[in-house]
């Protein structure tokens, strides 16, 4: 069981919380003239690194807040988005 | 007195050759589980195409396919799930003969149990359309469930009672190795070159086709590119800027110390998430679903194997002293409409199957068959037409979420 980091509750198990899949994925500006293709990216395509994977996570039986983190999804190391770490 | 527990098929003395790589194949295949080595199979088979190469970073068969939970059957609700895993539960009946290797594949009955009445209503749904879609189904009340399974603890004081559950008599288990030496093993005599420890790290390309790949052992060129690389199918792709809506997922199962053989059947559970069989040697083999987060660690959480345990003690009071010998993790590729992607790239020549998720397994032959047909001929099969990259964007989804008797 992954020890996840809440930024406002401290270090909890993952039990407590809830996966919200990669981080910073916008909303499409100009939706009137979004395509097919563009909202099936929007919608369905997302990155999958092995690796660093910036990432989602909510303290659903805690604070209930979201937060993002920094994960590396083979050794599954995480650290705030703030510490400076970066997709490669 | 128990029956006697069967006895596994010695492997031949001779399976494969073990060649070196030659500068320039017509389809080369990347992957050499189960998926590979059926694809290599039945494009030598079906289409006379044996300037193949299969081509693994490990060894034959040494991801998933030596992972799996080994339950195959073909009780999906969707006319083109049914259709083709339905195909695979044809070609798996006659494989044992056409192959000449016994890989003990047993047709002993897949339970899926109903909890709630609204999980009664959606299987007997399902029952229906599959009878519609000449899938083997049944409905079956607890007391014929008891009689199927004695083990099963079907009373009415269980914190989620069996109220009822489908049967598909014809699905089963086979023995997961056993399969993929089968079909390595006919592969090979029939040309294919099987080539372990030979990791595929990118491709040579030329505008928009694919010339080739870059491995391991230096570069191999092909007419055709065939991916089968399961949860490695974006590692691969990205490095072609080609972005494929899969996550890869951590999927753990696990098995216990040997037992006299108690367990008649597969039985699975969806909502307290738990399947079970008893292998051929006396393991109870336990799965349940994928961990939430992505990831290629090949290890998951240890909570997730405690509610799949406690689920299946619910179920089987006689396993509370059995012991865990074993747990292990797979890399599972998930779609979001948890079926796969067969068919075509942007790039002409590379051809994609990926995104099997929990089940690939018992597709097996079936993918294999429609895959080499799609690789052959540029034209997908009819029964993996429905199945293209472009139902993303058409919104034509296979959406088997739930509906595929277990949770993914």
């Amino acid at each position: 069981m992954l020890l996840i980091h809440c930024p406002w509750c401290g270090d909890r198990d993952e039990t407590e919380f809830h996966y919200g899949g990669q981080a910073h994925v916008d909303y499409p500006e100009n939706t009137a003239d979004v395509d097919d293709v563009a909202w099936s990216e929007y919608l369905f395509v997302r990155d999958n690194p092995r690796g660093l994977f910036h990432e989602r996570w909510t303290h659903t039986a805690g604070c209930r807040r979201w937060f993002n983190v920094v994960r590396d999804t083979t050794t599954n190391e995480m650290h705030p988005e703030t510490a400076g770490k970066v997709a490669p | 007195m128990a029956p006697p527990r069967p006895v596994l098929p010695e492997p031949p003395p001779r399976l494969w050759r073990n060649p070196d790589p030659k500068r320039h194949y017509e389809v080369v295949i990347v992957g050499s589980g189960g998926h590979g080595l059926a694809t290599a199979y039945y494009l030598a088979r079906n289409h006379g195409i044996r300037d193949v190469a299969v081509l693994e970073r490990g060894w034959l068969a040494g991801g998933n396919m030596a992972r799996n939970t080994t339950i195959i059957r073909s009780n999906y609700l969707f006319d083109e799930s049914a259709a083709l895993y339905n195909h695979a539960l044809n070609l798996w009946e006659q494989l044992p003969a056409e192959l000449e290797y016994d890989f003990l594949f047993s047709q002993r009955g897949v339970l899926n149990l109903a909890h709630t009445e609204q999980e009664v209503r959606d299987s007997r749904r399902r029952v229906f359309a599959n009878q519609l879609n000449g899938v083997d189904a049944e409905w079956v009340e607890p007391a014929e469930i008891a009689q199927l399974c004695p083990i099963l603890n079907v009373s009415s004081d269980t914190r989620y009672p069996v109220l009822g559950a489908t049967l598909q008599r014809r699905g089963g288990i086979a023995k997961h190795d056993h399969v993929a030496w089968a079909f390595a093993r006919r592969a090979d005599e029939l040309g294919v070159d099987l080539i372990q420890g030979c990791e595929v790290t990118g491709f040579e390309t030329d505008g928009d086709r694919v010339t080739g790949v870059q491995t391991s052992l230096g570069p191999i060129g092909a007419g055709k590119v065939a991916l089968a690389a399961a949860g490695r199918t974006t590692l691969l792709t990205d490095t072609l800027g080609l972005r494929l809506p899969l996550q890869s997922h951590p999927l753990q199962a696990l098995v216990s110390e040997l037992l006299e053989p108690v367990h008649p059947c597969v039985i699975m559970s969806n909502h307290v998430h738990v399947y079970c069989s008893q292998a051929h040697k006396g393991e109870l083999v336990l799965g349940a679903g994928i961990d939430a987060y992505n990831g290629y660690g090949q290890r998951g959480s240890v909570h997730v194997i405690e509610r799949q345990m406690a689920a299946a003690l619910e179920l089987f009071p006689i396993f509370a002293r059995a012991h865990v010998i074993r747990t292990w993790a797979g890399t599972v590729d998930v779609t979001p409409d948890a079926s796969p992607i067969i068919g075509a790239t942007p790039f002409e020549n590379l051809f994609l199957n990926c995104g099997w998720g929990t089940g690939g397994f018992k597709a097996t032959p079936g993918v294999g068959w429609v895959y080499a047909h799609t690789i052959a001929t540029g034209r997908p099969h009819p029964l993996n037409e429905p199945y293209g990259l472009d139902r993303f964007a058409t919104g034509a989804l296979i959406d088997e979420h739930g509906a595929a008797a277990v949770a993914h």
